[in-house]
């Protein structure tokens, strides 16, 4: 096996015809990077299993066929599923199969401008021009460069210094049966001037049993002392595959808020890259993977402390049930004269299946000696002596399962502090739980 | 020895005609440099080995040919890359007219180290490799050893005779747990492995003292490419003392060891290493490379292996010594000190995989990392989908002296079996100033602070050595450290 | 002959805080001073600087310990002079036992005083009996240095290492925090034990409690980094009775009058 798959010889020939149809490519700074970004991934394609960083995670999937940009797919509305949030308690941007959709939002306060991508290629290019980087070190995240090369949308924030936002950003990706098996390359762009705070829930749902393909990149910019709480659900058609890549460039005394739930997709794949470039940060990235039937989530993180004085902490939980997989690979790198850091990081798996298994390789690379690192691992199933505990006070076993299960999994919800936010993805975790212990299933 | 006729008489009966036409100078001390099928038979007919062995020999060879562009890259650990054709495979033993005769000769340095260590005499001169005769002690020491393990059936005797003494044993059990292709350092030992140890206890048999490669009366250079086999049958028990504290030169740079156990029902293997290969000087020239492939299988219901060491030497350690637990109720163990300092780099940890039911594996490891070295602890603990109740605890803790070097952890945790409990936890961090300062405030100086810190630290490691081991590796580490703190 | 120990006009900060300001005490060899104040007062701030902690920086002042310069030496060097500290959190050191602690401490403090090492079985002789006096068990000497001990039993090891240690001057940071009543009296009655003709004993408490078991020949009170009263041990029961504030008060007035 090779280190990697070359791009099929169809993207290759199909390419500078999607070329035509991207956004932005009248900017000549935009069609270079394009350019070069998409001869680079064709030169090097998908990796494979003997990639360090995609050990556990397979992507055959996604070279046995073509996936091409869904050019025809309607953005028309029609009726939102039942459990979008109230769009008068957030501000949303929507995207239907990967378009733009017109749409009401709330007034935005000053200072802050949020807009599709293709918009802000059109309206405020010069602000985008330092972003959209085509590399985003210190290591390769996701498939960042076919995404550079064949962006087509996404969500846009740009907050002046000082602007407090009160009200959560929606980022409402939103799938329908129309979306078939067509790729979505999205590329979310979060920049968040000196002071500035705000709350930002990136939320993807499917509503058909598509096998599409999301390709979504969002690269995050958090001047010094900002604040940002970033939520992210990803709840696609469960026959999807999710590729997803988070890039948080911190400054100075800024605290980058990370929690991400991942529930839907037949694979699968979180990478977030946090560089602290700054010192008295305060990063904390945190999630939850809900897996079952044959769902793979792979979460895969890197901590960058490059400057004294940081804190970072990292809780990863996962329960899978049936034949399910999940991977957690979390880096913690403490560079040279990075002293005085703190950065602690758990992972924790519940096994609720025979079949069920699950990977961690939470991995310590420090140079610097007046630290505190440590991380942490457990995989196992429901403790047996808790079991027994709730049975002999008259609990049914498959009661005793959940409530266990929820146990488990509150402390990592509690977290999130946007009420909004939090509602949604409580009722996320209550259905999951509900679906996996319906009345009288096995003990 | 051999006389020169004899010996390329034999060659040639074995292997018909040379390639490279120095069958003049079989009596050569040396096989000339490099590395081809014809040194692979050179070696194999200097030792008189049967042809199966020639065999399995020329088999590695083959496949370490095909793998040469394979050399593994993936571990956290830069050198300059080794040209294997510049280098010597075969070295016969020095005759004693070459020795040293006392320890008058012996550079000074290395005598005070001695000292440090608190080796007693008599090792010193076995270390310094002083002429067997004028060690006379030795020889009755060693024979007195022989009798005893003779009455009770256990073999423990070098590879080299064990190949022509206990053939169908030797030929049962080599290559069974390390298989000869198993990985590029592996495959290269198979082909021109030089001696090691072969030990077998059998059944229900209690080896009645620490088997030590010290009692190996072996006058033969056997460092460079060593290969060891232990067995342990049903029921039965050994304790095996691999190396020692002082410091090992070598004029062969590259070291490629295995190490098999092999543990039936109800067996236990106790390995213990304490490594101190010359680590280089103080701009990382010149040391030991030291590539080893050590695994344990765990055969047996209820069989137990434990692997002990402590490893301060060699400019790069790539080591990870491993344990099967195929039968049902096996125990894995894995004790671990790992220091380095100055340039050194140390890639090493343990495997521990999981197969059959209610398994147990514990993994201790302790760094310490000074001067400008880099140490990493790298573990793979696997629970296969029938490993039912298997149970695993791993704790690796490092320790930074300095702010010039770096301590990594890269553990790999997979399981697929719902009934088995996985933890692992990992922490980094240099002494506490809060600890410097309670020994300071109790009257002790820095250095002495920081040795009593760093031997508690290393304690949970130390305590599983035998006791002479222990006590000689709590001596080690303040050697070792001696000027590492700043 | 000079006093065992005289603290002149003491400043000190810590973190760039200046904590102590301008503290004076003066103690005598025999003698028990108690030194309580509320929380931020600076007690923990005196002990470690006494026994020079780094971290702790000394702007103006002087202490002599039996007339030599104490501040200029280093933490071990004090040790070695006779100083103890006894911690309010003592910390564990794993893997090491409090026999190998002890008896490396106490040949370190020897070997300084011209005084022959001891070996391990001329100490454990001396430990076994200081331990018999403290009424502690043996057993302690072999579990590693506070780990996994009490609160309590951390306390009674701290007094067990003064009683090994023979200091001149015990600083003992907040001994009763943390203790009941049982622990309480058992550490109190180390300490009674070890007080002598030849030792100054600085109790550092917050609360008058531990003064009943301890009776103390002097009581200071600190407040804001400064003794702003000195008595006898009625003076103990006057702040139990009265609290902290009323000297807080005090001192402010004092301080905006000479102001």
């Amino acid at each position: 096996m090779n280190e990697t798959m070359p791009l099929g010889r169809e993207y290759m020939e199909r390419y500078p015809e999607w070329r035509e149809a991207l956004p932005g490519n009248e900017l000549p700074w935009l069609a270079e990077r394009r350019a070069d970004a998409f001869r680079r991934f064709a030169e090097r394609g998908f990796p494979t299993r003997k990639v360090e960083a995609w050990k556990y995670t397979n992507l055959n999937p996604l070279t046995k066929k073509l996936f091409a940009p869904g050019a025809a797919l309607a953005a028309t509305p029609g009726a939102l599923p039942a459990d979008a949030l109230d769009e008068k308690s957030v501000h949303r941007l929507l995207f239907i199969n990967g378009r733009a959709a017109p749409g009401a939002t709330l007034a935005l306060p000053d200072g802050v401008r949020l807009m599709p991508l293709s918009e802000a290629l059109e309206t405020v290019p010069d602000l985008l021009a330092p972003l959209l980087a085509a590399d985003a070190g210190p290591e390769e995240a996701g498939l960042l460069e076919m995404n550079t090369a064949l962006m087509t949308e996404g969500a846009v924030l740009l907050l002046e210094p000082g602007v407090q936002l009160e009200k959560p950003v929606h980022f409402f990706f939103l799938t329908t049966e129309d979306a078939g098996e067509a790729a979505m390359h999205l590329r979310n762009l979060l920049v968040a001037g000196k002071g500035s705070e705000a709350t930002v829930f990136e939320h993807y749902l499917g509503t058909g049993q598509t096998g599409h393909w999301t390709n979504v990149v969002t690269e995050i910019v958090l001047a010094d002392d900002a604040h940002l709480h970033h939520y992210k659900l990803q709840n696609e058609s469960k026959a999807a595959y999710h590729i997803a890549a988070t890039t948080a460039k911190i400054g100075e005394r800024a605290v980058y808020d990370n929690f991400a739930m991942s529930l839907g997709a037949a694979l699968a794949r979180n990478d977030i890259q946090a560089r602290l470039d700054g010192r008295g940060i305060d990063c904390r990235l945190n999630g939850l993977h809900l897996a079952r039937g044959h769902q793979h989530m792979d979460t895969t993180t890197v901590l960058d402390h490059q400057k004294p004085e940081c804190r970072s902490s990292e809780t990863y939980k996962s329960v899978v049930d049936d034949q399910a997989e999940t991977v957690f690979q979390g880096k913690v790198l403490v560079r040279p004269d990075s002293q005085k850091t703190s950065a602690h990081q758990l992972n924790r798996s519940l096994l609720l299946s025979d079949e069920a298994s699950a990977n961690a390789k939470p991995e310590l690379r420090i140079y610097a000696d007046d630290v505190q690192c440590s991380h942490g691992a457990t995989i196992s199933e429901l403790d047996e002596q808790a079991l027994f505990y709730f049975r002999s006070r008259g609990i049914a076993a498959d009661v005793a399962r959940r409530l266990l299960t929820e146990a488990f999994l509150a402390e990592m919800v509690e977290e999130v502090k946007d009420p909004t936010v939090h509602a949604v993805l409580h009722q996320a975790t209550t259905d999951w739980l509900g679906q996996t212990w319906p009345k009288g299933r096995r003990p | 020895m051999a006389t020169n006729t004899e010996t390329a008489e034999t060659i040639r009966s074995l292997t018909g005609e040379y390639k490279y036409g120095f069958v003049t100078d079989i009596a050569a001390e040396q096989a000339p440099r490099g590395l081809n099928e014809d040194i692979v038979r050179f070696i194999s007919a200097k030792k008189s080995e049967p042809a199966w062995l020639l065999e399995w020999r020329l088999k590695a060879f083959r496949a370490w040919r095909a793998m040469e562009a394979e050399e593994p890259t993936w571990a956290n650990l830069r050198y300059p890359a080794i040209d294997y054709q510049n280098a010597y495979y075969y070295s016969a033993p020095k005759s004693d007219a070459d020795r040293p005769k006392s320890l008058d000769e012996i550079d000074p340095e290395l005598l005070a180290t001695y000292e440090k260590l608190g080796i007693p005499l008599r090792e010193q001169e076995a270390l310094a490799g002083i002429a067997v005769d004028a060690v006379f002690d030795s020889i009755s020491v060693a024979t007195t050893y022989k009798e005893k393990l003779a009455e009770v059936g256990v073999i423990f005797c070098p590879m080299s005779e064990a190949v022509t003494k206990y053939p169908e044993l030797v030929r049962k059990y080599l290559g069974s747990v390390v298989p000869y292709s198993d990985n590029f350092f592996a495959t290269l030992n198979s082909a021109v492995f030089s001696d090691g140890s072969f030990v077998y206890i059998p059944e229900g048999v209690r080896c009645p003292m620490e088997l030590s490669t010290y009692f190996r009366i072996n006058a033969a250079q056997t460092g460079q490419f060593e290969r060891t086999l232990i067995v342990a049958e049903k029921g039965s028990y050994v304790s095996y003392l691999e190396g020692c504290t002082a410091p090992m030169r070598d004029e062969n740079q590259l070291h490629a060891a295995v190490v098999e156990l092999v543990a039936m029902d109800d067996a236990e293997i106790k390995y213990s290493t304490v490594q101190n290969w010359y680590p280089g000087d103080e701009n990382g020239k010149g040391g030991i490379f030291n590539f080893v492939t050590k695994r344990g299988a765990c055969r047996g219901r209820n069989s137990k292996i434990s692997w002990t060491q402590v490893e301060t030497g060699s400019a790069i350690t790539w080591k990870y010594p491993s344990c099967i637990l195929q039968g049902d109720n096996s125990v894995g163990e894995f004790y671990s000190v790992a220091t380095t300092t100055n340039l050194q780099q140390a890639d090493t940890g343990t495997k521990m995989i999981h197969i059959g039911k209610n398994t147990r594996s514990t993994i201790i490891s302790k760094g310490i990392s000074a001067g400008r070295s880099q140490g990493t602890y790298r573990g793979l603990v696997k629970v296969l989908g029938g490993a039912e109740n298997a149970r695993n605890y791993t704790q690796c803790d490092s320790l930074l002296l300095g702010d010039k070097c770096g301590a990594h952890t890269i553990p790999y945790i997979e399981s697929r079996n719902r009934t088995a409990r996985v933890e692992h936890e990992a922490t980094t961090s240099k002494i506490s100033e809060d600890q410097l300062f309670y020994c300071s405030q109790r009257g002790l100086s820095q250095e002495d602070a920081i040795s009593l810190i760093v031997n508690g630290f290393c304690k949970e490691v130390f305590k599983e050595l035998p006791m002479e081991f222990a006590v000689e590796a709590t001596k080690l580490m303040n050697v070792t450290l001696e000027g590492a703190v700043g | 002959m000079p006093s065992l120990l005289e603290i002149k006009d003491l400043h000190a900060t810590v973190g760039g805080q200046e904590i102590l300001r301008g503290l004076t005490l003066t103690v005598e060899a025999g003698e028990v001073h108690a030194v309580m104040g509320p929380n931020g007062s600076g007690k923990s701030t005196l002990a470690h600087v006494l026994a020079g902690r780094p971290g702790y920086a000394v702007t103006k002042g002087e202490v002599r310990l039996q007339g030599k310069d104490l501040l200029e030496m280093s933490t071990e060097a004090r040790a070695c002079e006779g100083v103890f500290l006894g911690l309010q959190y003592p910390v564990e050191i794993p893997g090491v036992s409090n026999m190998y602690f002890l008896k490396a401490a106490l040949n370190a403090i020897r070997s300084h005083r011209g005084e022959t090492e001891l070996d391990a079985i001329e100490f454990l002789k001396i430990a076994r009996e200081k331990a018999k006096l403290l009424e502690m068990n043996e057993n302690l000497l072999q579990r590693a240095v506070n780990v996994g001990f009490s609160g309590g039993e951390k306390k009674r090891n701290e007094i067990f290492q003064m009683a090994l240690l023979n200091p001149t001057l015990a600083v003992l940071d907040e001994t009763d925090s943390g203790l009941d009543i049982d622990a309480l009296r058992i550490v109190s009655d180390g300490i009674n034990a070890l007080r002598s003709e030849t030792r100054a004993i600085l109790l550092i408490t917050h609360y008058q409690r531990l003064l009943e078991y301890i009776v103390p020949d002097r009581v200071h009170v600190l407040s804001e980094g400064r003794i702003v009263k000195t008595g006898g041990k009625e003076l103990a029961l006057e702040l139990e009775k009265s609290g902290y504030a009323d000297f807080e008060k005090k001192d402010a007035a004092a301080m905006t009058a000479s102001a």
